[in-house]
């Protein structure tokens, strides 16, 4: 009797949870958002907090810095004008889709690499970056490069498609997936696993705050970053591209890469300079 | 909705294994814990009164995740290597040992002192006393607040996902960021967590209404 009574409660659940996630799916926006942000003079990006270099908050004064912080303060300027400003959300491997997809950022420019996947369910604007899937341990560890890896631990970052690249290079490595890359670091200090693997831009802000720590070996995949935009937003992504043209032709963009990566040892800013 | 189940059925069902085995060995073990810290705050010796509150009120106003994460990152670097969903299960273990301890002190108190003064002088020693007369009478009260300490160890569960404990949670994360499809992943995670705490909820309920 009670145990029907159970089951009932469950299958209405069931129905309960069908019939919602059938009506929840609509597109969030039919909006234009270049005509939005036009308006507010305002672009609100989704970035990194957690990465050296590349978008990090620095704890003494709350203000978001790195690489891909000063392109898209490069890249709103362009788009809206001088007085325009960029504004920043904190945003993680895991969270930076489902926040473009409601409508809480505008675009994401956070380390993500353009994938077929991804492009299923965003669009991309042209590649701003050429990083490399690589791997970070102890200095002096017996991993000297990824098919090491195999019978051993990996740590990476959920969201991220590293953790899905290395099974592909490492078939019999164990995959922990953490929440940031901060969490990460961490939990490879305290030797829950014996390597460390993403891209090797994030890696090298890592290896420079962590004395100790090397990026180890060439980098095994090409991952080109590219700024995350909802589909149906083509005005936007067309003035993306166009500012990020320019950032590049006058010469921005390669000051920006110098300022960041220039003295990063064991990373060759020269590789990654853009010229048109 | 369903479509997403059938694809990842295997990973689903993998972290609702890892979750109730977690819950499961969390729940044995706090009970366990928590009745013994219980005594220990109720038996008339100062010293043990102290180390049970002590101990009630440090862990019992920590966040879990701060415990959790204390195993899983601070305790492999000093003391010994303990993995993510070991580090997870102590810390839940911990954390409700002392909600339980502090329900089952309260269901103890709650049992009139004359209880206790009628057995002593019938002759008993205060070790049958607490045994046959006190704690009897003492877990009938506590049942309902048990029952919801069971559930709500049971949702804190999802801790293990930041400690890559592999449970529910940690896999519904992991879906959700390679089908993109977050809300029916989050749909199917909770309608997962309710089997699993629903049965408690109406199994406390029901055995409320027959003891009580």
């Amino acid at each position: 009797m009670k145990f029907k009574k159970y089951l009932l409660l469950i299958s209405t659940l069931f129905l309960a949870l069908i019939l919602l996630s059938g009506c929840g799916q609509k597109p969030l926006s039919k909006q234009n958002i270049l005509d939005n942000d036009k308006e507010s003079k305002t672009i609100t990006w989704g970035v990194k907090a957690d990465t050296k270099l590349i978008g990090l908050i620095d704890v003494k004064d709350g203000e978001d810095k790195g690489f891909e912080i000063d392109l898209a303060k490069a890249i709103t300027k362009k788009m809206l004008g001088k007085d325009a400003k960029a504004k920043f959300v904190t945003v993680t491997s895991q969270s930076r889709i489902p926040l473009l997809k409601n409508g809480n950022i505008d675009a994401i420019i956070a380390t993500m690499t353009i994938t077929p996947d991804r492009e299923k369910v965003l669009d991309f604007s042209d590649s701003y970056f050429d990083a490399g899937q690589s791997i970070l341990v102890k200095d002096g560890s017996d991993v000297k490069k990824v098919s090491d890896l195999n019978g051993k631990t990996v740590i990476g970052v959920v969201g991220s498609n590293s953790v899905q690249n290395v099974q592909k290079y490492a078939p019999d490595a164990k995959v922990l997936q953490l929440p940031d890359y901060a969490q990460a670091m961490t939990a490879l200090k305290s030797g829950q696993g014996d390597a460390l693997t993403t891209d090797n831009v994030i890696l090298a802000g890592m290896a420079v705050q962590n004395p100790g720590y090397v990026v180890q070996g060439k980098p095994f995949t090409v991952e080109p970053y590219g700024i995350g935009i909802n589909k149906g937003q083509d005005d936007f992504k067309q003035a993306i591209n166009k500012a990020l043209e320019e950032v590049i032709k006058d010469g921005e963009y390669n000051k920006l890469i110098k300022k960041w990566f220039g003295d990063v040892p064991g990373f060759n800013y020269k590789e990654v300079l853009r010229y048109d | 909705m369903i479509k997403l189940f059938v694809d990842n059925w295997s990973q689903f069902l993998t972290g609702f294994g890892w979750t109730l085995l977690s819950s499961v060995l969390a729940l044995f073990f706090s009970l366990i814990l928590g009745s013994f810290f219980a005594i220990l705050e109720v038996i008339p010796n100062k010293f043990a009164r102290i180390v049970g509150n002590v101990y009630v009120e440090i862990f019992r106003n920590i966040p879990l995740l701060v415990i959790t994460m204390f195993f899983y990152l601070v305790i492999p670097m000093y003391v010994v290597k303990i993995n993510g969903f070991a580090a997870g299960t102590i810390g839940l273990t911990i954390y409700t040992s002392a909600f339980i301890a502090e329900t089952v002190r309260a269901g103890i108190n709650s049992v009139d002192v004359g209880q206790m003064e009628a057995s002593r002088s019938n002759g008993m020693t205060y070790v049958q006393a607490m045994r046959y007369i006190v704690l009897p009478q003492a877990f009938k009260y506590v049942i309902p607040p048990l029952g919801n300490q069971f559930v709500n160890l049971v949702k804190n569960s999802s801790v293990l996902a930041f400690v890559a404990g592999f449970d529910l949670m940690y896999q519904g994360n992991s879906i959700a960021s390679t089908t993109f499809e977050t809300v029916n992943t989050y749909f199917v995670v909770a309608i997962f967590y309710l089997i699993i705490t629903l049965p408690i909820s109406y199994y406390m309920q029901h055995l409320e209404r027959k003891i009580v």
